[in-house]
């Protein structure tokens, strides 16, 4: 068993055309920054990109989409991208708006080895148009079927060379779920240490769900909405 | 005068109860956590994952890996715990979140709510927010109560896309305080110095005035 690779353009190599792909992160919290970058260098094209923002218009997936090289975002929130709202309007990009708990519930389906789920969020709106409902306890709930995606790749805080994974603070978010929902996954990490450095009473995702690690080179964290106390 | 916003938040953390699990939305919600009584003793939920949210950091304390729903820059407080997106979205959908405040671009007499979309000019998506009123006992929402045309949000029917149905318990909005009953918006509390008749005039759905309706206090 060598799941660690070298860099993250090895990490993405076979990666083709067409591809269906979840990036984890919230926004550009916790997002593969190592990986978004060597996809733009290498320029595959019509991909399907599952993930619950799609970045700003220079940095993170914000990145993909200006070369194009999108053709469908499934997403909860888009806002804060003007290229993104550009392409969607000219109908260049197809995108799929789902509530973010059911994003979040379909990777996890998946992970579990659930084919679908049911959920209240969207009952009675225009999400729910052509979708399965069923009725439990007297409230209605949509059905939801668990994603398939060709590659998960996500962005850890530390990893081990088995694959273990931990995250730190919020920039956990999506990217426990997607880990476990590839059918390859790809993990970046800050820091990568032997197999039996961390501690297994707090591993987020065990290494079973990863099928390449390695440390990315370089972490710019880009911070979205900078807000700070005034001191007092 | 009508609420300033700041002013509708200190209104709607009236409503906060010590032992609160709450989840506050973007904008006017967010600025509840400016008002909660000393000594009350609230949890705050950001649903990208964490429970025990604190205030904005010192100026140099930012950290990039810790930030709130609205991709702020936030800290946290002692007790505080970290999850992933669907363990966040699954103690919302089984009721564990005791009160969620949110903002709407329109509320229906019947409790419908529209804040995700306006067909051909506003595509930003819904992020929590379907799965926020699908779920949660207790909804408020924080508005203005008139659109900057001057249009009414409170109306019979929404005819913006729906976030959800029937879910909208009690809004605050700049002039008015109304809970959402079976036959419409009952007014409880008006602006200072905001008479009956002006709320009448801007709530196009159907008002239920019983009473004197007092002032509110703050």
């Amino acid at each position: 068993m060598n799941k660690v690779i070298s860099s993250a353009e090895e990490a993405i190599k076979d990666i083709q055309d067409n591809a269906v792909l979840m990036l984890g992160g919230f926004g550009l919290c916790g997002i593969p920054e190592n990986c978004i970058a060597a996809l733009v260098k290498n320029g595959i094209k019509n991909l399907t990109c599952i993930s619950n923002n799609a970045g700003v218009d220079d940095f993170g997936i914000g990145l993909m989409l200006k070369q194009k090289q999108v053709r469908k975002m499934i997403s909860s929130y888009v806002g804060e991208n003007a290229e993104f709202e550009r392409q969607l309007l000219s109908g260049e990009l197809e995108v799929e708006l789902i509530p973010q708990g059911t994003l979040a519930t379909r990777c996890l389906a998946a992970g579990y080895g659930m084919p679908a789920i049911f959920t209240p969020a969207g009952v009675g709106t225009e999400v729910a148009s052509g979708k399965e409902t069923r009725e439990f306890n007297g409230k209605e709930y949509l059905m939801e079927y668990a994603f398939e995606a060709d590659f998960a790749i996500v962005k850890a805080w530390k990893g081990d060379t088995d694959g273990n994974l931990v995250y730190k603070e919020t920039a956990r978010n999506f990217n426990p779920l997607m880990a476990m929902a590839g059918k390859i996954t790809i993990a970046e990490v800050e820091e990568l240490v032997p197999a039996g450095k961390l501690d297994p009473n707090n591993i987020h995702t065990p290494g079973i769900y990863v099928h390449r690690i390695f440390q990315g080179l370089s972490y710019e964290k880009r911070i979205e909405q900078l807000t700070i106390r005034k001191n007092v | 005068m009508a609420l300033t916003k700041e002013q509708i938040a200190q209104r709607i953390a009236k409503e906060l109860r010590d032992g609160y699990y709450v989840n506050l939305g973007i904008g006017i919600p967010t600025l509840v956590a400016n008002y909660i009584p000393d000594g009350m003793n609230v949890v705050l939920q950001s649903e990208n994952g964490l429970l025990g949210m604190g205030p904005f950091p010192y100026e140099g304390e930012e950290d990039p890996d810790l930030i709130n729903a609205g991709k702020q820059t936030i800290t946290t407080v002692p007790g505080s715990a970290f999850f992933d997106s669907a363990m966040s979205f699954g103690m919302i959908r089984a009721g564990k979140v005791d009160l969620t405040v949110l903002g709407a671009m329109e509320v229906s007499e019947e409790g419908d709510i529209a804040n995700w979309k306006i067909p051909g000019k506003m595509v930003k998506g819904m992020g929590g927010a379907m799965d926020l009123v699908a779920s949660a006992k207790n909804i408020i929402v924080a508005m203005m109560h008139s659109n900057p045309k001057g249009e009414s949000k409170l109306l019979p029917k929404c005819t913006l896309p729906l976030t959800g149905v029937k879910c909208v318990k009690k809004i605050v909005s700049d002039i008015a305080v109304l809970d959402v009953t079976p036959e419409g918006f009952k007014l409880l509390e008006r602006a200072p110095g905001v008479s009956v008749d002006e709320i009448r005039l801007k709530t196009a759905g159907k008002l239920i005035i019983e009473g004197e309706i007092p002032e509110m206090t703050f």
